[in-house]
């Protein structure tokens, strides 16, 4: 469904991302690994259009999106869940939900994966005509997940979905997570909680200082002797 | 006391007419955070626009609204597509701003080429005459300007809450990157708001063209107090600037009337710079993020 080959990608002059390859299947949930600042986020906006590549070349579903603007890969069915939620705070939580489905092939269904959506969110739906500014970091990360859902996407990215979050919301979080990844949905995440990911998660990545280094199955990595001494701390 | 209510609706006038013409100024501001220092000039050039297709056609000027604010629109349009969104990557922000000198600055000089220094009246269309309303006299094209500013902010702001695209045009102005994360093309929808901003603009011309006279630098007279009219109400809030262009019609007329005309404008920049000490941010302004115009 979605390949990169060979990226190489930054901000400006400084070259983070080195000959990433990586590749994700229909219905597959693949997990990135790596420590703050190897090049996971990069890796995710580069794939979502925010960054362009220098080198290399993307592609989703065969078509070429290496070069698409981020409007432009929503539209094809990838949506990206960005860290730190970033969310249209001055608007209701309602007016979040509904720029969610911008995307045109979501437009049509707004109100029935609204109905969706909310039904996954219970909590949601009770913040409805509140200012999304208004709620608590928990609550807003629902937000902002249930706003990726609302655009249908084929495939869904998570930029460290419990990052700053109080231990017990992060255990709902991954439920939340858990539930979307039941419903068969394509997904590719990146989250600092390397353990609980990789349960979830079909393969992995491991991208250190901007290259891959190792990728296997999720119960491997989860048994690998690097793995487990550089990010499981066993 | 009939005076007193006749100097209050002269304010009232004078503070409609402010309104109309700062509300594509701020719209402009709040959402492409470029402040248009060509925006006089897009008016004087609306105006110039009714006083030509008036006289062409031979038709009332506020019907030239159907033909001159579309065309501001297209104006506007152009001017964020191929001045201001080239720049837009631009290391300094205040390039913008100095394009958009550069444009009142041209488009001033492009009409007195073609038009001279002479002013142009528009024909009145009858809107010079007075209407009694109770104990006061105000002309029917003022109160045209006070039906139309009303409208203009109320229909902005259903457009801005209830329209998908309205609603794209608020999360462009409050979260760039998430918009673009949402399927928003952000630079068309610039372009949209820009095109908005001049066609409202397009329209206060064709309102105020039967009252004033016409000269390549009516734009200069009026857009100052729109600026002070748009930072007083809060920069890029649309309600504020019609509030702070009410309040600064009628310290106009108030002060101009009891304490002497000479004096009006000491009166209306007294209390802009008070306010403006005691609330930064303007009557309904938030506390901005003015990264983008400091230094």
């Amino acid at each position: 469904m979605l390949t990169l080959e060979n990226i190489h990608a930054g901000y400006g002059a400084t070259t983070i991302l080195q000959d990433v390859s990586l590749h994700v299947t229909a219905g597959e949930v693949v997990t990135i690994v790596g420590a703050n600042g190897a090049g996971k986020t990069t890796t995710l906006r580069t794939i979502a259009g925010l960054i362009r590549p220098s080198s290399g070349k993307i592609t989703f579903e065969g078509e070429d999106i290496t070069k698409l603007s981020a409007h432009e890969t929503v539209e094809l069915g990838v949506t990206l869940i960005p860290e730190g939620r970033q969310l249209f705070s001055d608007m209701t939580v309602l007016e979040n939900l509904l720029m969610g489905s911008y995307r045109k092939a979501a437009r049509a269904a707004q109100h029935d994966t609204l109905d969706y959506v909310l039904s996954l969110f219970p909590r949601v739906k009770e913040r409805l005509a509140q200012n999304a500014g208004s709620l608590s970091g928990g609550e807003q990360q629902m937000v902002a997940i249930a706003r990726g859902m609302m655009a249908k996407p084929k495939l869904l990215m998570f930029d460290e979905p419990s990052l700053g979050l109080a231990p017990i919301i992060v255990q709902q979080v991954f439920e939340v997570i858990d539930t979307i990844v039941k419903t068969g949905a394509t997904v590719l995440i990146v989250e600092q909680n390397v353990f609980h990911t990789l349960k979830a998660a079909d393969r992995g990545y491991v991208l250190e200082n901007g290259e891959i280094v190792l990728t296997d199955d999720a119960e491997a990595l989860l048994s690998n002797d690097h793995v487990r001494q550089a990010y499981l701390g066993i | 006391m009939e005076t007193f209510l006749q100097v209050l609706a002269n304010g009232l006038m004078l503070g409609a007419l402010f309104a109309i013409v700062s509300i594509g100024l701020t719209l402009i501001f709040g959402i492409v955070k470029v402040v248009n220092f060509a925006h006089g000039e897009f008016l004087m050039i609306g105006m110039y626009l009714t006083f030509v297709v008036t006289g062409w056609l031979g038709i009332h000027p506020l019907y030239t609204i159907v033909i001159v604010a579309p065309l501001l629109f297209l104006a506007g349009a152009a001017t964020q597509r191929f001045i201001i969104q080239p720049l837009m990557s631009a290391r300094d922000d205040h390039i913008q701003i100095f394009a958009t000198v550069g444009l009142s600055t041209a488009l001033i000089n492009l009409a007195l080429l073609i038009f001279g220094a002479d002013i142009a009246n528009t024909p009145s269309g009858g809107l010079r005459t007075p209407v009694e309303i109770g104990p006061v006299r105000v002309l029917s094209g003022q109160l045209f300007i006070l039906i139309a500013a009303i409208a203009l902010v109320i229909g902005l702001r259903l457009f801005l809450q209830k329209t998908q695209t309205g609603r794209a045009i608020r999360a462009v102005a409050q979260n760039r990157a998430a918009a673009q994360l949402m399927g928003i093309n952000v630079n068309r929808i610039y372009v949209l708001t820009f095109g908005i901003g001049a066609a409202c603009v397009g329209l206060a011309a064709t309102l105020i063209a039967p009252l004033y006279p016409t000269s390549p630098n009516i734009g200069t007279y009026f857009v100052l107090t729109a600026f002070v009219v748009v930072v007083l109400g809060g920069l890029g809030s649309i309600g504020g600037a019609f509030v702070g262009a009410m309040v600064i019609g009628l310290i106009d007329s108030f002060s101009g009337f009891y304490i002497g005309s000479d004096l009006r404008e000491v009166a209306v920049f007294g209390v802009f710079l008070l306010i403006l000490i005691l609330k930064p941010s303007g009557l309904f302004g938030k506390s901005l993020n003015l990264s983008h115009v400091s230094p």
